[in-house]
Formats: C-alpha cells, sequence, structure tokens
C-alpha cells in the first residue's frame, strides 16, 4: 500500500535581541561564562518581577511579517509549569492563549506554500551538562526571547521538510531577527510526522522528534520516521503517539515518552505581566522597516542570475543585499565572482562582515567585461580588496598596482609583437608556422606575453600575430 | 511622626525602639533585629543633622519590615522554613524609598509563611501574640507588623495584603492598616503570594502618618509593570471637609453570624457620620458572596506557581538525604513548606490542572470580573463604603488552626477589595467588653486612597 506521510513542524527560533526577554542583562552568552549573562530575575529570586523587552516586540512583528501572518493587536504571557533545574522559576513565560502572531504562510523556493499556524514569544531555557553523577547548570540562555513558530500540517515529504525549514531560516536571517547559527542552537525544530495510506481522508497516528538542530537532520529523521512507521502499519501494528529523540550518530529515532506520560502543564495567564496592545498604526511602523525577503530577491533576479547561483546567494543575506546594490548589468558577473571565488575562499565567514562597495564590484566588473582584466585578473583584483593593505581602494588601481591591467591598444600591441618578431630566437617559429606548423603560435604569443610583463590581451595578440605572419 | 532632631537624636529614637522590642520579646514580634544596622545608621543621620545637612521626611523614625520584603540585612526568609539562610542582594522597591528618606528598620516581623494565613500561627518561627491579650492571636498575615505598631515599639510598619493580610491584624490590635488600589506600590522585592491581588501597604498610629508614607512609597515603577502610573501625589484628596461624604453600607454583612461588638462599632460609625452632616445609604452587593470562593481558586494558583521556584536548587533550605533529583524536590518542598503552604499549592495545582482550568480558573476570573464591576456600580451610588473587616474580633490562640475553612471564612469581608484593585484602610472602632479592639474598613474607589485616607478622620 502507498501511504502518503503528513508533517507539521514547530520551529523554536532565538531572537537576537540586545537583553533578554525579561530583564536587561546581555542576551549574547556567546563565548561567555556559564552563569555570567543571568539577572536576578531570570535567577528567579524571590520577589523579582518580568519586564517585558519591547525589542523582542519589535522583533517578533517583524518576524511574523516576514512570514506574511497577521500581527495581533492584543497578545499575553502564560506561565507554563514544570520542575527542572534549567527552569529557576518552576514555570517557563511563553504565550499559550493569545500569541502575538496569527495565521500566515511560507513560501518555498519551490513555489509551494506551507501555512503557518501561528507563532508566540517565549523565554528560553537553562543548560544542563550530565557528568556520571553529577550535572551542571548553565542559566546563561534562560529567558532569551524565542519565536516559536508552528506550521500547519501541510507538508508530505522530507524534502519539502527541509526545504521549509531552510527558508524559515533565511526569513529570520534576511528579517535581521536572529542570528540563525545552528550549530549554537539559535534555531530548533521540532517535527510531528504521520502517515496514512494514499486517498484516506483520515490523518494516522503522529510521533514527535524534538529537537533537531539541522535542516539535513530534519530530512533524515523524516525520513526514518515514514520507513518505521510504514513497516509498522505493515506488520499490522499500530503506530503510537509518542516523542522520539533523533540520534544523528546512528541515524535512528528513539522512544522517549508516550502520551500518558505526557506533562500538564497546568497554564495559567502571567499576572505580572500587562497585556501587548498593538496598534495597527504601530504594527505598520515596525512593519514598514522589513528589508527585502529571499521571495522578493527571487522575483526580482530570476531572470538574470541562474537559480542554483540565486539560491546559493540566498544563503547569505550580506552577498544577496550587495548583489541588489551594484548595477544590474553586472549583477550576473559579480554573483559569479561571490559564489565561485569568494565562497571557496577559507576566511570567506570574514569576508562576509566586510564586503567592498558595490561601487568597487561594479568598477571591477565593468573592467572584466571591457576585457582589461582577463578572468584571473578579475579574480586576484576581487580577492585584493579584503587585503587589509588594500581596502577601500577602487579596482584599477588594485589592477595597476598588481600590474594585471590588459594592453588591449592595437597599435601598442603591434610594436611589442614587431620586437619579438625580429628577435633571432623566433624566427625558427616563425617559419614553422608558415609552413603549416599551427601549434607553435602558442609559443609566439607566450613571447609576447613576456615582452608585455603579461599585461597583453592574448587573443588581441594571436590575431595580430596572424596577420603577420600571414 | 517623631523624627530625629537636633535634640532627640536619631541613635535615642533607634535605642528607645530597641528596647521596647526586647521588652516585648515574649510576644514573638521579630525575626531579627536590626541592632547593629539600625544604630550605624542612626548616627550617620545624627552626624548629618550636626553639620546641618538636609535629612528626609522620615529622619531617624524607626519602623518594623514585614519579613517578606527583600533588604540585606538579616535574612529574608518571609518566615517560611524553606527560605532559611537566604540573605537578599537586592533591596525592595518600597524599602529604598522608606530609607532614602531616613526611615530605620529595626527588625523584621513575623507572618504566616509566605503570607497565608490569618493569625501568624502558620510562621516557621511560632505564632506572634496579640497586643491586647497574649491569649489571642495578632492576626494575619502580617501579625508582627501590626503588633509591633499596636505596642508602640515603632511609628510604623510595613504589610502586605493579598486578601486581608494588613487590615484584619490592622483590626486585631487597634491601629490603622492599608491596602493601597493595586498597583499603588512596587511589589519590586517583595516575596510574592498572589501577584495579581498582592499590595504593599503599612500600619500606622494616625491617618496622617499614613498619608505621609503614601507620598513617600507610592509610584510607578519601571521593574514591576503591574505599578500604576502616579497618582497619589498628583490627586488632592478631592472631597473637601465642608462638603457632605455619601457612605455606603452593604447590608448583607449586618447578619447574627458577625460578632455583636462588631455590629454595634458599625452602627455607632454610622451615627457618628450622621451627626457630622454625612449621607448613609445601604448597598446590595449580591456577587461579594462568591468573592471568598474565587478568591479561594484564583490566589491558590497564583500560589501554588509562584512557590514553583522554591525547589532547593539555587538558594534556602535543602534537604540533604536526597538521592537524586525527584527526591531533592520532594523532601524540599516537603520539608520546607508548612501545613498551610503544601494546601494551598495542592488547591492552586488543581483548580489548573488540564480539564479543570475552564470549570474553576476561567469560572473564577468571570466571578472576579461581576466583582469589579460591582464595585463600580456602588461608586456611582457613594464616596465610600463603610464594612467590617473580619466577622470577628481576635480568636484565641489554636482555636482555628485545624479548622482551614472557619480561617479562611474569616477573609469573607476582606478579600473582595483584593479581588476588585479597590483600596481599603482599616480603621481602630472601639473594643469589646473583654477590652479586644474593633476595627471597620473604610472602601473607595480605585485611586481614591489619598481622600480615602483623609475622609477616615471624620471616623476618628
Amino acid at each position: 500500500m502507498k501511504y502518503i506521510p503528513t508533517i507539521g513542524i514547530e520551529c523554536h527560533v532565538q531572537l537576537a535581541t540586545k537583553t533578554k526577554l525579561f530583564s536587561e542583562v546581555d542576551n549574547d552568552a556567546r563565548n561567555k561564562e556559564p552563569n555570567s549573562c543571568v539577572s536576578p530575575v531570570d535567577y528567579a529570586l524571590p520577589g523579582m518581577l518580568p519586564r517585558l523587552n519591547g525589542e523582542a516586540i519589535k522583533f517578533a512583528i517583524l518576524a511574523g511579517k516576514a512570514m506574511n501572518c497577521k500581527i495581533n493587536n492584543y497578545s499575553r504571557f502564560d506561565r507554563k509549569h514544570y520542575f527542572y533545574p534549567d527552569s529557576p522559576k518552576g514555570y517557563q513565560i511563553t504565550q499559550f492563549y493569545h500569541p502575538i502572531i496569527g495565521e500566515g504562510y511560507v513560501e518555498l523556493p519551490s513555489g509551494r506554500r506551507i501555512r503557518i499556524e501561528h507563532a508566540h514569544l517565549e523565554g528560553d531555557a537553562g543548560k544542563l551538562t550530565h557528568f556520571d553523577n553529577y550535572s551542571l547548570v548553565d542559566l546563561n540562555r534562560v529567558d532569551t526571547p524565542l519565536i516559536e513558530i508552528v506550521s500547519m500540517p501541510d507538508i508530505h515529504s522530507a524534502k519539502d521538510a527541509h526545504d521549509y525549514c531552510k527558508e524559515l531560516w533565511r526569513l529570520m536571517i534576511f528579517a535581521g531577527v536572529s542570528y540563525g547559527d545552528l550549530y549554537n542552537g539559535n534555531m530548533r525544530f521540532d517535527v510531528n510526522t504521520s502517515i496514512a495510506p494514499e486517498g484516506s481522508d483520515q490523518l494516522g497516528t503522529r510521533t514527535e522528534v524534538k529537537n533537531l538542530n539541522s535542516f539535513r537532520s530534519v530530512e533524515r529523521a523524516i525520513e526514518y520516521e515514514i520507513a518505521r512507521q510504514t513497516k509498522v502499519l505493515e506488520s499490522g501494528e499500530k503506530v503510537k503517539q509518542e516523542t522520539r529523540g533523533w540520534n544523528d550518530a546512528t541515524g535512528k529515532t528513539t522512544a522517549q515518552r508516550s502520551k500518558e506520560e505526557a506533562k500538564d502543564y497546568r497554564y495559567m495567564p502571567e499576572p505580572d505581566l500587562p497585556p501587548v496592545n498593538l496598534t495597527d498604526e504601530s504594527i505598520k511602523k515596525e512593519a514598514e522597516k522589513l528589508p527585502l525577503m529571499p521571495h522578493d530577491y527571487r522575483e526580482k533576479f530570476g531572470d538574470i542570475i541562474a537559480s542554483d547561483i540565486l539560491e546559493i546567494l540566498l544563503d547569505y543575506p550580506e552577498l544577496t543585499k550587495k548583489i541588489n546594490e551594484v548595477e544590474q548589468k553586472y549583477v550576473k558577473n559579480i554573483s559569479n565572482l561571490f559564489t565561485s571565488v569568494l565562497l571557496a575562499e577559507e576566511k570567506s565567514a570574514e569576508y562576509l562582515n566586510d564586503l567592498p562597495s558595490a561601487k568597487q564590484l561594479s568598477d571591477l566588473a565593468e573592467m572584466n567585461e571591457k576585457k582589461e582584466l582577463s578572468s584571473t585578473g578579475t579574480k586576484e583584483v576581487f580577492l585584493k580588496m579584503f587585503d587589509p593593505q588594500m581596502k577601500g581602494r577602487d579596482a584599477k588601481t588594485i589592477a595597476k598596482e598588481l600590474g594585471v591591467i590588459q594592453e588591449n591598444d592595437l597599435g601598442a600591441l603591434e610594436q611589442i609583437v614587431d620586437t619579438v618578431l625580429a628577435k633571432p630566437e623566433t624566427k625558427k617559429a616563425q617559419e614553422d608556422f608558415r609552413n603549416g606548423e599551427e601549434k607553435v603560435i602558442g609559443f609566439l604569443v607566450g613571447q609576447v606575453m613576456k615582452e608585455s610583463h603579461g599585461k597583453a590581451n592574448p587573443s588581441a595578440v594571436q590575431q595580430i600575430l596572424r596577420q603577420k605572419l600571414a | 511622626m517623631k523624627t530625629a532632631n537636633k535634640t532627640v537624636t536619631a541613635e535615642r529614637l533607634v535605642r528607645d525602639a530597641l528596647e521596647k522590642a526586647k521588652h516585648f520579646a515574649d510576644y514573638n514580634i521579630f525575626t531579627f533585629i536590626n541592632e547593629e544596622g539600625a544604630l550605624e545608621k542612626a548616627r550617620e543621620i545624627d552626624a548629618k543633622i550636626a553639620r546641618g545637612e538636609k535629612v528626609g521626611r522620615l529622619a531617624g523614625v524607626p519602623y518594623a519590615l514585614k519579613d517578606n520584603f527583600l533588604s540585606p540585612k538579616g535574612e529574608a526568609t518571609a518566615s517560611a522554613h524553606i527560605l532559611e539562610g537566604f540573605t537578599s542582594p537586592i533591596t525592595a522597591t518600597a524599602v529604598k524609598k522608606l530609607e532614602d528618606e531616613g526611615a530605620i528598620m529595626i527588625g523584621r516581623t513575623n507572618m504566616d509563611a509566605f503570607a497565608h494565613g490569618s493569625s501568624t500561627e502558620s510562621s516557621y518561627f511560632g505564632p506572634t501574640l496579640n497586643s491586647h491579650n497574649k491569649e489571642r492571636v495578632a492576626g494575619g498575615s502580617s501579625g508582627g507588623s501590626a503588633v509591633a505598631v499596636a505596642l508602640d515599639i515603632v511609628e510604623f510598619a510595613t504589610g502586605t495584603d493579598t486578601g486581608g493580610s494588613i487590615r484584619q491584624p490592622a483590626s486585631f490590635n487597634g491601629v490603622y492598616g492599608l491596602k493601597p488600589t493595586y498597583g499603588t506600590i512596587s511589589r519590586y522585592g517583595v516575596v510574592a503570594m498572589a501577584s495579581s491581588t498582592d499590595c504593599i501597604g503599612f500600619f500606622t498610629k494616625t491617618p496622617d502618618d499614613m498619608d505621609l508614607l503614601m507620598e513617600i512609597a507610592s509610584g510607578q515603577d519601571p521593574k514591576d509593570l503591574t505599578t500604576l502610573p502616579d497618582y497619589y501625589n498628583n490627586n488632592p484628596g478631592t472631597e473637601s471637609d465642608d462638603s457632605c461624604a455619601k457612605i455606603g453600607i452593604i447590608k448583607d454583612f449586618d447578619n447574627e453570624s458577625v460578632h455583636p461588638g462588631i455590629r454595634q462599632a458599625l452602627k455607632n460609625k454610622v451615627e457618628l457620620l450622621k451627626s457630622k452632616g454625612h449621607e448613609v445609604v445601604e448597598l446590595e452587593m449580591p456577587t461579594l458572596k462568591y468573592a471568598l470562593a474565587a478568591y479561594y481558586i484564583i490566589v491558590p494558583a497564583e500560589i501554588a506557581s509562584n512557590l514553583s521556584r522554591y525547589d532547593g536548587v539555587r538558594y534556602g533550605f535543602r534537604s540533604e538525604k536526597s538521592e537524586n533529583l525527584e527526591a531533592l524536590y520532594k523532601n524540599t518542598r516537603s520539608e520546607g513548606f508548612m501545613p498551610e503552604n503544601k494546601r494551598r499549592i495542592m488547591i492552586g495545582n488543581f483548580v489548573l490542572s488540564s480539564g479543570f482550568y475552564d470549570a474553576y480558573f476561567l469560572k473564577a476570573a468571570k466571578a472576579r470580573t461581576l466583582i469589579v464591576k460591582e464595585y463600580e456600580k456602588a461608586f456611582r451610588e457613594c464616596d465610600f463604603i463603610l464594612t467590617p473587616v473580619s466577622p470577628n474580633p481576635a480568636f484565641k490562640l489554636g482555636e482555628k488552626v485545624n479548622d482551614p475553612v472557619a480561617m479562611y471564612l474569616e477573609d469573607l469581608m476582606s478579600v473582595s477589595l483584593n479581588l476588585a484593585g479597590v483600596p481599603g484602610l482599616a480603621i481602630p472602632a472601639g473594643e469589646t467588653k473583654e477590652g479586644l479592639p474593633l476595627g471597620l474598613q473604610l472602601v473607595g474607589p480605585r485611586r481614591s486612597d489619598k481622600s480615602l485616607i483623609k475622609f477616615s478622620k471624620e471616623l476618628a
């Protein structure tokens, strides 16, 4: 029997606000000592009260708009209770009853739309590290703002799930609301997967695989679940509703917690925080700050840049934004420089933060197209633009410094050719060529290039040589 | 209020207070005496006075701090075993405001643990005795603070009122006790009981002292998002003395279950008001009978939630015999909480459980909305309401300890104010034949605190 998978995804995005969701301490705990970014509020000292970070509300509006979502005028916070040392308050402050972000959709590169059910703001939990007979608690991450994005069950393949997660990631980094550093858990995915016989109008029993932190693991975990559930159904058994964990090394999911063991979170309105009331006007004002999104760029450059190159660029907002600044006639040229030269560099991550100006790049592309630079010369000049000593200089200055400008002036080239042809050591080659030995033209071009110190345009040189030796 | 000056030094005031505190030690009023800290601060103030520098409006005034206020002086335990050993690095906003004006904390006062109770018998440190009769309870939960003022140890004391915890002990001990409008004084740095009803307030000997403390302590605090924009000092008691006020009394509260002394006290005050030319009207407030039920659903739910942080992991008491995490939680909380704390945690978790939330919490929240509206309606018919604070004067120690429902019924007349967020001022109203203080409460609309305090002078 053929089974159709149905997949819904919950995605947690850490927001890159300056301070935490409910206190004024530093939200950026990268490379910081454990428990050094913790306020008495995060630490849940008695008598401490949460204070809402307005920047997180602004980021939520941008994130929501990036996903074509309705932003709710009224939202508020709730407490979700559970005991664990990663939760100092004994509850997480989240939005259970009235989320800030309402319905919307995300469009995949394929054009397929995945609907968003809602997205809400909440505080992250701390981090535990377990050892043989003790565990260490790091509260730096406590109450880092998160938005949890809940999709509708609109996804029907592991590939689409992968594309959806990746598109969400792009939306968040283009909107500028998250660092999008997957390795450090800036985005985490919980996937709900079920399968049902083709043509059935009912969904199968779903399993939830929690805490996936790469697009690849999302895809693999779903592939594994589809295969596992198919096997279960084909052997006449039933799929159990449960939470499963993913092991990246073994490529398998394993049962963690069944539905019966599910916790009762005893949700309650958060009495320490007043509701968030947003006027249409204030929502509009924030939403206007949303920069161009990946789908805008696809629309704009779809006919100019090959789609595989464009999709690579869309993984790097800095590159995409820069492409958007250069003269349109050079867009293709510079896109290729970015994807084939810059991204191949070891230091490319560093370079992204300090790209040459649009003017520098346009000048470079112009020189290349005018054949003043060979493709090798273009590449050399481009990479020199990242050299701290060359920074800010225009393409022509760098090219001159490197001595890679091609000589295109036919009169000047002719003189050089004449000089070379007058040299006794080239006589034999000239004779051989006239006798029909095609190959030696290469030697002669090489001699001219040498004489010009590499600045001659080789194709022009060849043309002149052929005329002279005809 | 007696403040320090060149002839009566702050040190003198503080030494007197410390001496009296020692003299009344058998009342079990204090959980900590701030002897050194208080004397040190007194000397600083005296030095300032000697140098002719400006000092605050409460310069050298000794006061008592309820044990649930955070301050680095002494252990802030909320009289609960589970906070034993906890010294706060934080100073509550209210404490800071008082101390910036020169007030000197001479000790932390006993209370029902986490303010759960109406008698101070639920304190980890044992009960505080009534100021007028040592066989009777002090009332609660702010029992220690009320007795400290009633015995004239201090000029004033802080309290918290979640369902009557200032007004009831004030009336049991014959002093003034104010529960302000919800959100008037910052809750930042005060151990939470129930966030949506907790109010910070004071015990004083006169309405004028109360007014001064409110001027100092009230105001919006960026650290407490539930505080109201400043209003207290911008609103100069609108009812002028020569105008007639309209006072409402609640018919339902005048019945057989109310102590005859309290009914008589209310009658006396009504006569007094009439004699002064004020109008007295009878109010029907039928929704108030649901207040106690709604209160004992909403408040335990918030309590269960607010007490979740006491887990033995980061501060306070930790049970030593735990071999794993779950045992650590269970043992610490089983040993660290008082029976009344546990009772409320269990009720709270029950009403929040999935499947019960709609039937209990949500229904109680709706009843609360009706109570808010009932008060709004009442205040369209009158300026203030005068009612008993509780049905009885101070009861005997141990009398209700094993009957939680009887204890909860003590809160019958006080809790609706907390649900509605309106202010209530407990005022002394005579004594029973046995010499037990009687108290009444004057209730006003939200943000009427200043005029409420001013009008209470009409009842003196």
